[in-house]
């Protein structure tokens, strides 16, 4: 499919840093002159520490077969083809394990491949589907997800998972993710908090230390959110009624991050079925369209990260950030890429007013703060304030404490992968399966409980992030029905 | 799924044997059984540090290196070398750091990787010195979680006996 070679974002003339690379951002205008794709249908294993009694093999099997149930004319034999995604061969052990999921699914020998980009892989499998259909390669394509993260030992885990930053200069150092976002979120307090709030106070270890406790206390406050949404969920992995001395007394792992801010290794599966308009009629009266799809990147070292200019959402101008060097080691440029590709395709100009809900990609308390600034939730800067005034709450959940605007724009109400778990080639298809379940209304049927069906939910957004930010993807779906 | 047949007769007689191997039956809540070997991996990588390898060697000549873009319209200096430019794409050249700097973000990692826990607490530090468009990702040494600071200033210390990693050049709080 021909696309149109789009516009570029316009950033502004460089005033600040002498070594800042001197160009913009550039994000692709997408130009969608697909086919319309519909999300029909999809299902997931509950996510748990291990699975020993089954394989990722029959874990992908038990999330079709729920997929499948209930849609009398969506048969094997329906599928074009399918997209499947595990993040790790390390910890699969087993190479091209997407194979065996094909054969075990009676799929040969319907076309496939393996998708793979860090933590976001969930994610990218999700747009695979999409763009099999919307090319018109397929009328009907699975998109489904694994990962077996059980196999190994946390810490042997935690090795693997640091094999994808740099192996000459990051992983030798220590090799652990949760430090790399422990130095962007160190940073981020820095620019928004240090700076902003303790401005006043003239000791600098001093002003520090006071705004690392106050960037604590509200990273908190979003850990208390996720795991309580999870108690009615029963997916979930972690669902717990915390409360915001619990977060900050847990052990800690890499400063400033605690143990109840950080998502855990899981064992799970997901999937999708995504289909062509008239599929879509055909299969269910309740289809959800998929209306954005973006995708971004960024340097998988963090110090690499440039000192430039904020790529702009239709709402924010230049002079929002005159004084900001972006991204640094503070906040996602893919993550910001990505809103303004799938934003400008779906026609939002205003995120915050626009979607409903968004499943987002909280590996952190941290990074699920920072990436509300990226997705145009709150300006940069105003992540800590939008979660004190309790935007990304749910109405009607007792969190323990006063959540004055719940409700605005829920962020997890599935309780997102700190509860819910984060077995990385499952966990984006998950955020497709429980968005989908939210804008049909049907969580009370899946969920087996009400509480997390928001109501009159007719857009959201889902959110897919490797790591430190190095891939984004974010796909925007909507009710396809009245 | 049908049950799992329950007749491991054969299991059961050399179950000892196995154990010490680290095998198991595994039975979950519903009592499904599920048969759980070990198997030990381990291999030795043959890496080259390839371009990058001046750096590593600088390090043994207690000198850090990074690159500066050819360019004389972009000369964009990178902290962690690169051998082209990443934001023109001209070949760079090596030129030397300076050995002090400052502290850009730091953190202590109470855990790690496997292989780096028994270091623990390590902490990490991203350098940004003055001129140099980029960062370095260092460990940062002789100081304690409540000495750092966003600011600090540091100097480079290098390993006299050197192992030809990353590890080889840390920083300490500038005297």
């Amino acid at each position: 499919m021909a696309r149109r070679e789009g516009s570029t974002v316009p950033a502004r003339a460089n005033t600040k840093s002498k070594s800042s690379p001197k160009r913009a951002t550039r994000v692709r205008t997408p130009s969608p002159k697909g086919r319309r794709v519909y999300m029909v249908t999809g299902g997931v294993t509950k996510f748990a520490k291990a699975h020993p009694a089954m394989d990722f093999r029959l874990m992908v099997k038990r999330a079709y077969d729920y997929a499948l149930k209930g849609i009398p004319n969506l048969t094997a034999d329906r599928i074009d083809g399918t997209r499947i995604s595990y993040f790790s061969d390390h910890f699969a052990r087993q190479l091209k394990a997407a194979s065996m999921v094909q054969d075990y699914l009676g799929m040969n020998p319907k076309g496939s491949v393996r998708i793979e980009w860090g933590g976001a892989t969930g994610g990218e499998c999700f747009q695979a589907a999409y763009e099999a259909v919307a090319s018109g390669r397929m009328d009907v394509c699975l998109g489904a997800g694994f990962e077996t993260m059980s196999r190994v030992p946390t810490w042997k885990g935690n090795e693997f998972i640091a094999l994808a930053s740099d192996t000459n200069f990051d992983f030798p150092l220590g090799g652990f993710y949760t430090g790399y976002y422990a130095l962007m979120v160190v940073r981020h307090i820095y620019e928004y908090l240090r700076l902003r709030k303790f401005q006043d106070v003239t000791d600098e270890r001093e002003a520090q230390r006071l705004a690392v406790e106050e960037g604590c206390r509200i990273m908190s406050l979003v850990s208390v959110k996720n795991h309580r949404n999870a108690l009615h969920n029963p997916y979930a992995q972690y669902p717990k009624r915390l409360t915001v001395e619990d977060v900050l007394n847990s052990e800690m792992i890499s400063y400033p991050l605690t143990r109840e801010q950080i998502c855990t290794m899981s064992d799970g599966a997901a999937c999708v079925i995504l289909c062509d308009e008239a599929r879509a009629k055909e299969f269910t009266d309740k289809p959800i369209l998929v209306t954005g799809v973006g995708t971004g990147t960024d340097t998988m070292r963090l110090a690499d990260r440039p000192f430039g200019h904020v790529p702009l959402l239709p709402h924010e101008k230049a002079k929002d950030y005159e004084d900001l060097r972006y991204p640094g080691v503070h906040s996602f440029r893919a993550g910001r890429a990505a809103g303004i590709e799938a934003y400008r395709m779906a026609g939002i100009t205003h995120p915050n007013e626009q979607l409903d809900f968004i499943e987002l990609h909280d590996a952190y308390a941290s990074s699920e703060i920072q990436t509300y600034e990226d997705l145009g939730l709150c300006k940069y800067g105003e992540g800590y304030e939008f979660v004190e005034r309790g935007d990304p709450f749910l109405k009607g959940i007792d969190y323990g404490f006063d959540v004055p605007r719940a409700g605005a724009i829920p962020v997890n109400p599935s309780g997102g992968l700190i509860a819910c778990g984060h077995p990385v080639g499952a966990t984006g298809l998950m955020q497709a399966v429980f968005a989908f379940w939210q804008l049909q209304g049907t969580i009370a049927k899946h969920f087996g409980d009400p509480t997390l069906q928001l109501k009159n939910a007719r857009r959201g957004a889902i959110h897919s992030h490797a790591g430190t930010g190095s891939a984004v993807t974010v796909s925007i779906l909507e009710r396809g029905f009245r | 799924m049908t049950a799992r047949p329950h007749t491991y007769t054969k299991f059961k007689e050399v179950q000892s044997e196995l154990e010490r191997s680290g095998s198991a039956i595994y039975r979950d809540a519903e009592g499904v059984e599920s048969l759980i070997v070990r198997s030990p991996y381990s291999i030795n990588y043959v890496h080259s540090y390839a371009e990058d390898s001046p750096f590593f060697l600088g390090l043994a000549d207690g000198k850090l290196r990074g690159s500066k873009c050819r360019k004389p319209k972009c000369g964009f200096v990178f902290a962690t070398p690169r051998s082209h430019c990443m934001v023109c794409g001209a070949p760079t050249e090596w030129v030397d750091l300076p050995n002090k700097g400052r502290v850009h973000s730091w953190t202590t990692c109470h855990f790690g990787s496997e292989a780096f826990l028994k270091e623990t607490p390590y902490n990490l530090a991203m350098v940004e010195f003055a001129g140099v468009g980029s960062l370095l990702l260092v460990r940062l040494k002789e100081c304690v979680e409540s000495d750092l600071y966003v600011g600090m200033p540091i100097e480079a210390r290098f390993e006299s006996n050197p192992k030809y990693s990353i590890t080889d050049v840390w920083f300490v709080p500038s005297r």
